[in-house]
């Protein structure tokens, strides 16, 4: 076994513990492991991040602008620091398709305590055709295939300009770039690699809820 | 169009002649692409190939299996090989093709008097020089020059740059490091300022490579395939250079035939020795910096709590009695930690004891710098413009760049990262200057270890020979 990230051999410690039982493949070495900083204590309860009190700023802000939020919760299991930022920037930009599994047990781990019993339909959240060409796969869709549910790819995206590429502000003021192929009448389960301003995933949250969807939660890898 | 075409530096010949390249890295539309393509222009190459149960990476010459995966394909709906190797360069999948330019042979502008530099050359870098030359005409095919820190290694380079130019040649000086890159092109564009210089390394502003002499970083040579009359290589010693085998198998793959190879190292590792020894690989030696004074020789200060201190994030007590007594206070002062979290947390304790010794009347006049930071070149300069008196690094400063006044201290010299070519390299920093030619160089330590001692004696031997010329 070999570290994703830094090629070194993982070697499991051998002790009483686990002595008896099988080693669960790791895909970091313990080194790389803990330079990811995961999500812990109190956290803002719409859209998971670190913070004191129960709903932060930003998410009063948007369910004062959307007059009541169309997102009931969003979850993520990471906090964005520079070695995620390697990380991701490896695994979308240059395309190492093979770092996602890095994320696959915490994943499962995560959805397995959260989201199973809740009954809901999983949806990736798509990039544009052309995006997709050029990268080769569709981070959101690799992070849903992860889960034990099969997920339905009901959402898909006009083509424009790279989110990372813009302003806070342009983010939040454009236009919804998401158009619905399929009314989804059971709760929705929205799939991404980062939530950032939290933009993106409500106008997915959205254009579904018009359409006859009751709520709509999400899952990020990543709250940035 | 034809006007674009002779921006473009002479034509598809310059520009794609000696690469090789995939398809998103060749900006032409479709049409003129696969035109070129029927007309021979370009060939295609395979990418990664399959030999028995080995996969073979021909770009980067990777053939290690845990460095290969599997990605599934959107345009073929197959799951196919990719590289992850040199995966920064752009992804190399199975089913993408390499393509090397096969049309005709670019002609490089042949320059009657391209050097502009004014400096006169020292009786040994003129002998290394001519040595170079002689290389060149003869069309040797490697040469080796032993150079100690602060020889001059670049300057010594003109002369031959100048022989290659005269002769309508192409040329590229590749390092392992970035930093020398930034630091290489203004100065060889101001020796040769009639000529194309370009820099490449990951994220530089020139990107084409479509310059009659390139410098670039070692990884950068991975785009090339037979393009160079004469390739450089800068600290062959240095990591990654001798520690990825990618990066030899991209050089070699690089220069043409016939070609010349030049080597440039100040610290032979024991395989390159040994290849000297046996008259392997012709070299030439210069045991003697360019104003001519000895190197500096590092002491050695034991201290027993080192670690101790370390841990406490305390430079060393021996650091702190030497600081108050050091023979040129002038001097700035470059100080190697082992580790980038050290360089951090040692920032604020070092600042407070030479805020007590009076080495430094404010604050902002230490920083600390490591290879993740991403202000490391500013800092740099700062260090050089001396906005800053005292900096706290890694081995990042190790080599390749140059301040004039400094002394240098070691912490936890006995650290593995700091094996005999480092430290030797580590104490060439000081003393660079004719104005100053001396510095101190202290290791502190908390044991000798066999580093330290065969750096400090290949010191006095390089001192030795070049005592005698």
């Amino acid at each position: 076994m070999h570290c994703l990230w830094c090629y070194e051999e993982i070697i499991p410690n051998l002790n009483w513990q686990n002595i008896f039982t099988l080693f669960k493949p790791r895909s970091l070495c313990e080194p790389c492991e803990v330079r990811l900083s995961k999500l812990v204590g109190s956290r803002c309860r719409r859209c998971s991040r670190m913070s004191a009190v129960r709903i932060c700023k930003d998410c009063e802000w948007w369910e004062k602008r959307l007059g009541g939020d169309v997102l009931t919760c969003n979850h993520s299991i990471y906090a964005y620091n520079d070695f995620m930022q390697d990380v991701i920037a490896k695994w979308k930009y240059r395309g190492d398709y093979q770092l996602g599994q890095i994320f696959k047990q915490p994943l499962i781990d995560a959805f397995s305590s959260l989201f199973v019993n809740k009954e809901v339909v999983i949806v990736p959240v798509p990039l544009s055709e052309e995006r997709t060409l050029e990268r080769g796969f569709n981070q959101a869709k690799v992070l849903a295939d992860f889960l034990p549910d099969s997920s339905m790819e009901v959402l898909k995206r006009v083509h424009g300009e790279k989110q990372s590429k813009k302003s806070r502000n342009e983010r939040i003021f454009t236009n919804n770039p998401f158009i619905l192929t399929r009314p989804i009448e059971k709760p929705v389960l929205l799939v991404d690699d980062i939530y950032t301003t939290g933009t993106t995933i409500r106008h997915a949250a959205g254009l579904l809820r018009k359409h006859g969807t009751p709520k709509v939660y999400s899952f990020t890898l990543i709250r940035g | 169009m034809e006007k674009e075409m002779t921006l473009q530096r002479g034509g598809p010949a310059q520009r794609y002649a000696g690469k090789l390249l995939l398809r998103n890295e060749i900006p032409l539309d479709e049409n003129t692409f696969q035109q070129m393509l029927s007309a021979k222009l370009f060939t295609p190459v395979p990418s990664i190939t399959r030999k028995k149960f080995r996969y073979h990476c021909r770009r980067c010459g990777n053939q290690e299996r845990k460095l290969f995966a599997d990605i599934p394909c959107q345009l073929c709906h197959k799951t196919h090989v990719y590289c992850r190797n040199c995966i920064e360069m752009g992804r190399v999948m199975e089913c993408k093709s390499l393509y090397y330019w096969s049309g005709n042979k670019p002609v490089w502008p042949v320059h009657e008097n391209p050097c502009t530099w004014e400096g006169e050359l020292t009786r040994l870098q003129q002998l290394a020089a001519e040595r170079m030359m002689e290389a060149l005409k003869g069309k040797e095919k490697e040469l080796l020059i032993w150079a100690v820190c602060g020889a001059g290694k670049t300057e010594m380079l003109y002369p031959g740059i100048t022989e290659a130019l005269k002769l309508g040649m192409r040329i590229c000086i590749a390092s392992p490091r970035a930093d020398v890159v930034r630091e290489l092109k203004p100065r060889l564009q101001h020796a040769f300022e009639s000529v194309s210089v370009e820099a490449l390394y990951g994220g530089s502003t020139d990107k084409e490579g479509t310059a009659q002499l390139i410098i670039a970083t070692t990884h950068q040579l991975l785009r090339y395939k037979e393009a160079f009359d004469l390739l450089i290589i800068d600290e062959i010693d240095a990591f990654p250079f001798h520690a990825d085998p990618s990066l030899p198998f991209a050089a070699r793959r690089a220069k043409k035939s016939p070609s010349t190879t030049i080597y440039l190292t100040a610290t032979p590792r024991k395989q390159q020795q040994i290849l000297l020894r046996r008259k392997k690989l012709p070299h030439i030696f210069v045991p003697v910096r360019y104003h001519g004074h000895p190197l500096p020789v590092p002491q050695m200060k034991m201290t027993f709590s080192l670690k101790k201190d370390l841990r406490k994030n305390m430079p060393p007590a021996a650091f702190i009695s030497w600081i108050g007594q050091r023979k040129n206070p002038g001097r700035q002062l470059l100080i190697f930690v082992p580790a980038i979290s050290m360089a951090e947390n040692l920032l604020h304790p070092i600042a407070d004891v030479l805020l007590q010794e009076k080495v430094i009347e404010d604050r902002k006049k230490v920083d600390a710098v490591h290879a993740a930071d991403p202000d490391r070149k500013d800092k740099v300069l700062k260090f050089r413009a001396k906005e800053l008196t005292v900096i706290i690094t890694t081995t990042i400063l190790e080599r390749g760049v140059t301040f004039p006044s400094v002394d240098v201290a070691i912490f936890d010299a006995g650290h593995e990262v700091f094996e005999e070519a480092a430290l030797v390299q580590i104490a060439g920093r000081a003393g660079r200057s004719a104005d100053d030619p001396t510095g101190e160089v202290i290791f502190f330590h908390d044991g000798k270890t066999e580093a330290m001692v065969k750096a400090i004696h290949a010191i006095k031997q390089m001192n030795k020979l070049g005592g005698r010329l």
